[in-house]
């Protein structure tokens, strides 16, 4: 098949696939894949950016994820003042012992050259450093923790509407990356897939045990939404004659008033789930489009290019007077960013923030498998991958337990063989996902729906 | 009793520091040894080698199981033991089907190593889905035999002290087949004609080659030795703790923290790694306080629990020296990057 014609076929192939799960299983199921799609699908832009165009193998994006997650708390939670009042200056105390303990450590760091005086001042500074951050750090905490520690016990956030937490998590994810990318970028690939792999373990560390900072393993639930509430819009009179509306024909069917009713009212709370979700498919998808307009823009602006002669030979770019290292941090940053949109528009889908679900099989390799089969370096092979991956992990069970039932199908109902071979289902798609990668890896390289050449 | 309190304090500091940390070391050095083994001859960071020690201590797991329905057991030793080669042997030569049907393509293509990390992401992938289709996601415990050598109580009736030491059998089996293992491999490394060859191809490929050495043959070995280290250690870990999927797979970060740390791509670094790391992972989350109080005059005894970080960090200190090491020295403690 040529490869102009690739994408759209592809994403028809997609469209129809969506389809049958809304007309088989329910539209309610397809519009929940559809979100988690498109929420997928920026993450793999964000990746694809730092891999595709950069070359950089982040294996960290869990971590941005659970950033943004956890920005989408602190600004849409509402600030919890008694804890503010009793323990808030303590926080701050320690963190500006921190920062200014940092900042001392670098100076020492670059500015003194005599080895014996650096090491012992480098020691000093630690030593004294934690002793002063202890001193008001732990009892704060504790102060902190206590408070209703049922329902609040941390610190809050700035009580700002949740839509306004997707930019500030880029902004966010964006310093975290600075920081690990000055860490980490000088380093070798390998080096740096490893590196990240184990920063996005240490975020999830702090975001699951501190428990000031963000309840950790309590979890944060009831975040407010962008959207309406199912049960305001059943309320509402709007959108009730909207849904007599559309359902005119069937309502007219029906015989009796009270068999009618019945019939609206169901509707009713059918038509609010998915019009939820349709509002939500309709933020996410603009994000989407923006994010991907922009990123085109950049791909083919002289920017772009550079960092595509940067990836495919970086001496000849570094003897060109590129400054390889800067690029590499700038394209860390914002595809961190990206990453961190994506992670705070998860958390606001979910309604709630529960750092235990991080894990990095889910939200690295997952991802990085969305941009491998998708095509890297082509960011509409990364939204097809974003969109064919996830479809293909959610739909993985219903499939898989149907194939072992077929397999089975032979053995008795208490066979010990047959009841393992059902329990077993669910780990089918992590084969399936394997399996994709390997092929794709072997047989299309360069993706479903390749980078393009360009000739000039 | 005053004069013991030195000794009470050093008991105290072995019995909750020094043993475990032993042990869990020796485990996590001959894991590394095996992603160094790796790293070196087929030059690339094996993602899946964390799950190839869940599929290792699956094999013997099963074997164990076989051999205790027909009445086979080790006596006071565990019967994983004995179990032990078969499975190496299973895994071995899964490793080389894997190798055959996945990595050799790539090889000879002479892809990039970070292509073969990404295809090893896939296999890992696969593997985690056999081991959990085979055997499930759940803890397991399959440890049987004598439990301890020394216990802490008998140990306090002995010598009259206030803290107990005990050493659990399966510790002093880790450090001794730990230690059997890397002496082995050196002495294979280092003395025998396949261990040098092997160590050639690893310094350079293209003079190995104009040397005579077949490829092939040295690609075999690597996996075999690599699934013996590697499934070793998956069973020392079992016995010592309880076999775990998807805690097998967290052990992928502290081993790579470990072969960083120790100089990537050099043997006696990976062991020297593993060590620091598992040393660090328990120093540095000890509560010291009964030490201290040992130790210290009645006046000065500490007030906290005197912990350096919290125990739900233990996972993180891996990497918090990984990033330290990265930054002050980023060819680890032996600099070495070929076998």
């Amino acid at each position: 098949m040529s490869e102009d014609l690739r994408a759209p076929v592809a994403f028809t192939v997609m469209a129809v696939l969506l389809a049958i799960v809304g007309f088989t299983q329910s539209w309610s199921v397809s519009l929940s894949v559809i979100n988690l799609c498109i929420i997928s699908s920026i993450m793999a832009i964000g990746v694809n950016l730092q891999w595709g165009y950069g070359g950089l193998f982040n294996a960290g994006v869990m971590g941005f994820t659970a950033l943004g997650g956890l920005t989408a708390v602190l600004v849409s939670h509402d600030p919890i003042y008694e804890a503010w009042d009793k323990a808030g200056i303590g926080i701050v105390i320690s963190a500006i012992i921190f920062v200014l303990s940092i900042t001392a450590l670098l100076f020492v760091f670059r500015n003194i050259e005599n080895k014996q005086i650096r090491n012992t001042l480098i020691i000093l500074i630690i030593v004294f450093g934690l002793i002063g951050i202890n001193n008001f750090y732990g009892p704060s905490i504790d102060i902190i923790e206590s408070i209703n520690p049922a329902k609040t016990g941390f610190l809050g956030g700035l009580g700002l509407p949740i839509i306004f937490s997707w930019l500030i998590a880029a902004v966010v994810a964006g310093l975290v990356a600075w920081v690990i990318g000055k860490i980490t970028l000088r380093l070798r690939s390998d080096y740096l897939a490893i590196a990240t792999l184990g920063i996005s373990e240490i975020v999830i560390a702090v975001v699951k045990h501190e428990d000031w900072l963000s309840r950790g393993v309590k979890n944060v639930s009831g975040l407010d939404r962008p959207v309406p509430y199912e049960i305001e819009l059943q309320q509402s009179e709007w959108f009730l004659n909207l849904v007599e509306r559309i359902n005119f024909s069937k309502l007219e069917a029906m015989q009796s008033l009270s068999s009618r009713q019945y019939l609206l009212n169901d509707l009713v709370i059918d038509s609010s789930g998915i019009f939820v979700k349709l509002c939500y498919a309709g933020l996410f998808f603009s994000v989407l489009l923006l994010i991907f307009y922009l990123s085109q823009l950049a791909l083919n602006s002289p920017w772009g290019r550079m960092l595509r002669a940067i990836r495919d030979n970086e001496e000849a770019a570094s003897a060109m007077g590129k400054n390889i290292f800067a690029q590499h941090l700038q394209i860390f940053i914002i595809g961190s960013a990206i990453i961190g949109i994506a992670g705070a528009m998860l958390t606001t889908l979910d309604g709630q923030f529960t750092p235990g679900s991080y894990r990095p099989l889910r939200f690295t390799f997952i991802i990085w498998l969305m941009v491998i089969i998708g095509g890297s370096g082509n960011n509409l092979g990364s939204i097809f991958g974003g969109f064919f991956i996830w479809f293909i992990w959610i739909e993985a069970e219903p499939l898989s337990i149907g194939f072992m039932n077929m397999l089975a199908g032979g053995l008795e109902y208490d066979n010990p063989f047959r009841i393992h071979l059902l329990g077993s289902a669910a780990h089918l798609r992590l084969f399936i996902m394997g399996l994709l990668l390997l092929l794709a890896l072997r047989f299309m390289p360069r993706g479903v729906i390749p980078e393009k050449i360009q000739k000039k | 009793m005053e004069n013991f309190e030195f000794i009470n304090a050093i008991v105290l500091l072995s019995n909750f520091v020094i043993v475990p940390a032993l042990s869990y070391g020796s485990q996590l050095a001959l894991a590394t040894l095996s992603l160094t083994i790796i790293y070196g001859v087929l030059r690339f960071s094996n993602f899946a080698q964390a799950d190839w020690m869940s599929f290792g201590t699956m094999a013997t797991i099963l074997f164990t199981w076989l051999f205790q329905s027909i009445g086979i057991t080790a006596g006071i030793l565990p019967t994983a033991l004995l179990a032990l080669p078969f499975a190496i042997i299973v895994t071995a030569l899964f490793c080389l089907l894997i190798d055959r049907s996945v990595y050799s393509f790539y090889r000879k293509q002479k892809s990039q190593p970070i292509v073969l990390m990404i295809v090893s992401v896939g296999v890992m992938f696969i593997l985690q889905a056999v081991v959990r289709f085979i055997i499930g996601p759940n803890d397991r415990k399959f440890f049987d035999g004598e439990k301890y050598i020394v216990h802490a109580l008998d140990f306090k009736n002995y010598f009259g002290l206030e803290e107990g030491l005990t050493i659990k059998s399966t510790q002093l089996i880790t450090v001794i087949v730990a230690l059997i293992a890397m002496i082995s491999l050196f002495y294979f490394l280092q003395k025998t004609k396949l261990g040098k060859s092997m160590r050639a191809y690893s310094n350079n490929e293209d003079l190995a080659l104009l040397s005579g050495i077949n490829p092939e043959k040295i690609v075999i070995v690597t996996w075999v030795i690599s699934s013996i280290l590697i499934t070793t250690a998956g069973v020392l870990y079992g016995l010592d703790k309880s076999f775990k999927p998807f805690t097998y797979f967290n052990l992928l970060l502290p081993m790579f923290a470990a072969a960083i740390v120790g100089g990537i791509g050099s043997p006696i670094g990976a062991v020297i790694g593993g060590y620091v790391i598992a040393f660090s992972e328990i120093t540095l989350t000890y509560a010291y306080k009964k030490f201290f109080v040992y130790l210290l005059p009645e006046n000065l005894e500490p007030s906290g629990l005197m912990q350096v970080l919290s125990t739900d960090y233990k996972f993180a200190i891996s990497f918090i020296i990984l990033v330290i090491v990265l930054i002050v020295r980023p060819t680890g403690i032996v600099r070495g990057k070929i076998i």
